[in-house]
């Protein structure tokens, strides 16, 4: 087994997982269009209809959440989500295709790229993609004058470890799979209940007892807590030390997992 | 020892006795490509390859031939450094693939059995993505493509996406694409198989050159006219093992008559061994015809009319490597 660090046996000098990475970015720039949506409408479309329209009636009603206007309660909370919705789906059908549709994969390891490259190399193309709608949405939150903190630019790096740490288990989830029916359980039964339930809409305090432990065990509900801290400069080291902590180590988790379960598939 | 032989049927000595080294011993032989040693692959209990002993040597080309699951894909994805070994031992281009997988590959050119195109990029995209994996520039890419899709008769179709294309070109596309690197060994796994004649002739064609240019060749395949056109040296794979080797000519020589008369029977019962006996070396009785090995296959035709059998039609050929194939495990290559 090749270990994490042998790039000058393979030829060339950009580290093979640059390599991978190189390949997203390349047929990225051949399909960049469909994607426009996902990084920009969305964000626009979101903090339209919820935090304007939900959000004016809201207003009208209870005042404020949490010492601010809805719209501003909202928006950090729909930027650790929409990290993860990108994440969660550039590591669902795009790894399935790359191992068993168009065999990217194979394509890459019959060439100096090694397993651990092609992995790095997912968790790079993603980060890219984390970049690229968080910045956006970030942008658009300020258009919006959701932003209340200098601190809200670190926002960013919360809303790309949430990402993360769902692309990790996702796509180690998705090299064990024989078809994409999985997928859709992982929306149904994971990500639409993570996207609801994790405080991203309304306080924690709203839930029912009972399920506090439940969103604390996910970890949308410490992103979408993580990134509403940084936005609204209300932080609290502890909690953010935890939240930072949890998805830190998923990242981590997901990381191993994608390795050892890509090696298993890939490499027989 | 040499080849190590399967226990199909007990065979003579080789005459051909480049394979292997001396004394049943590891070392390489001289200008060998590709060692293997008790080469072995197992899942589970299935095993797939075993013990295999075979010397691939530099500028050859060499065949696998062997009928679906006797082992030749987990022999190629083994010597490809793509699927770990599960015993034995395995030199390719002078190292071991356990250890130096990404230095080894980054001087071989696969062409698997499955397409791994990437079908929504253009053809010349398709080599530009493969050659960038090896970290070669972009201008030195764009010159080999040059020369590699007018090789591969792709030119005109270099700026079309690779979906559309006939499975003819787009063999041919990753054929152009394995050599990106300027491989000093080719790899590649039924690259035929599924295509229809004209698109297997014109790719032989190319494989010749190839072969004409000196570039070491690894073929498997389970199409004995394939063998026989490409092949300098080939083992004969079944059920794991080698069950012969040699030049394909010389493998005829040793395991088939001459000539070949086949015969066929419709409408009524094939006669039995009894009436057929003594007209050749050896008699096949296949559930469709029955096979005749002599050396000259016209006399055994005419002492055929002679015993007053009348088969519905006959041929006379020459013996092929499917007839050896028949000879060393009693069936046929492709079922």
């Amino acid at each position: 087994m090749e270990t994490w660090g042998a790039q000058h046996a393979a030829g060339g000098r950009l580290p093979p997982s640059l390599r991978v990475l190189r390949y997203h970015l390349f047929s990225y720039l051949r399909t960049w269009r469909s994607s426009l949506t996902t990084s920009f409408l969305a964000p626009v479309l979101y903090l339209a209809a919820m935090g304007v329209g939900l959000g004016s009636l809201i207003n009208h009603h209870v005042g404020t959440v949490d010492h601010v206007r809805y719209l501003s309660f909202v928006a950090p909370g729909l930027l650790a989500a929409s990290a993860m919705q990108v994440a969660a789906s550039d590591s669902m059908y795009p790894v399935m295709a790359a191992i068993k549709w168009i065999r990217t994969y194979y394509a890459m390891l019959a060439t100096p790229l090694a397993v651990k490259d092609v992995v790095l190399g997912h968790f790079g193309w993603v980060t890219v993609r984390l970049v690229i709608t968080s910045v956006a949405y970030l942008g658009i939150m300020a258009a919006f004058g959701t932003v209340h903190s200098a601190l809200a630019p670190l926002a960013l790096v919360a809303a790309i470890l949430v990402g993360l740490s769902f692309a990790g288990v996702i796509s180690a989830f998705a090299a064990t799979q024989e078809n994409d029916q999985g997928f859709a359980t992982i929306s149904r039964l994971g990500l639409i209940p993570l996207f609801l339930l994790s405080a991203t809409f309304f306080p924690l305090r709203q839930l029912p007892g009972w399920l506090h432990p439940l969103a604390y065990a996910t970890p949308l509900f410490h992103g979408v807590d993580l990134c509403r801290m940084l936005v609204l400069g209300q932080l609290d080291w502890v909690s953010a030390g935890w939240d930072l902590a949890y998805l830190v180590g998923l990242c981590a988790l997901g990381l191993v997992l994608s390795r050892r379960l890509f090696t298993r598939r890939l490499v027989v | 020892m040499v080849a190590r032989f399967g226990s199909v049927r007990p065979v003579h000595p080789p005459s051909v006795s480049s394979l292997g080294a001396p004394g049943g011993g590891v070392e390489a032989a001289e200008g060998a490509v590709v060692t293997a040693r008790r080469l072995t692959k197992a899942f589970g209990d299935l095993v797939a390859v075993d013990h295999i002993d075979f010397d691939i040597v530099r500028g050859e080309s060499f065949g696998f031939l062997g009928p679906n699951g006797a082992g030749k894909t987990s022999t190629m994805r083994m010597i490809a450094c793509m699927s770990p070994r599960t015993s034995g031992t395995l030199t390719v281009l002078g190292r071991d693939p356990e250890t130096d997988g990404p230095a080894i590959r980054a001087r071989i050119g696969l062409v698997p059995q499955e397409d791994s195109l990437d079908l929504q990029l253009t053809v010349l995209d398709n080599l530009m993505i493969y050659g960038r994996y090896f970290d070669l520039p972009k201008k030195v890419i764009r010159e080999r493509a040059e020369r590699l899709l007018a090789f591969a008769e792709l030119t005109e179709r270099a700026r079309d996406t690779v979906e559309p294309l006939s499975g003819g070109m787009k063999r041919r596309l990753t054929i152009a694409r394995a050599l990106v690197s300027e491989p000093d060994l080719l790899i590649l796994d039924e690259p035929t198989t599924g295509l229809d004649p004209q698109a297997r002739h014109l790719l032989w064609d190319r494989l010749y050159r190839l072969k004409l240019a000196g570039v070491t060749l690894v073929i498997t395949t389970h199409y004995m006219d394939e063998a026989e056109q490409l092949c300098d040296r080939l083992v004969v794979m079944d059920k794991g093992r080698i069950a012969a080797s040699g030049s394909p000519a010389a493998l005829i020589e040793r395991y088939s008559t001459r000539e070949v008369l086949e015969l066929r029977f419709v409408g009524h019962e094939p006669p039995g061994h009894d009436s057929l006996a003594g007209l050749g070396e050896r008699i096949e009785v296949l559930p469709d015809r029955v096979l005749v090995y002599a050396d000259d296959a016209e006399r055994a035709l005419g002492e055929l009319e002679g015993r007053g059998i009348r088969p519905a039609n006959w041929l006379v050929r020459r013996s092929s490597l499917e007839d050896v194939f028949l000879s060393l495990t009693g069936r046929t290559l492709v079922d």
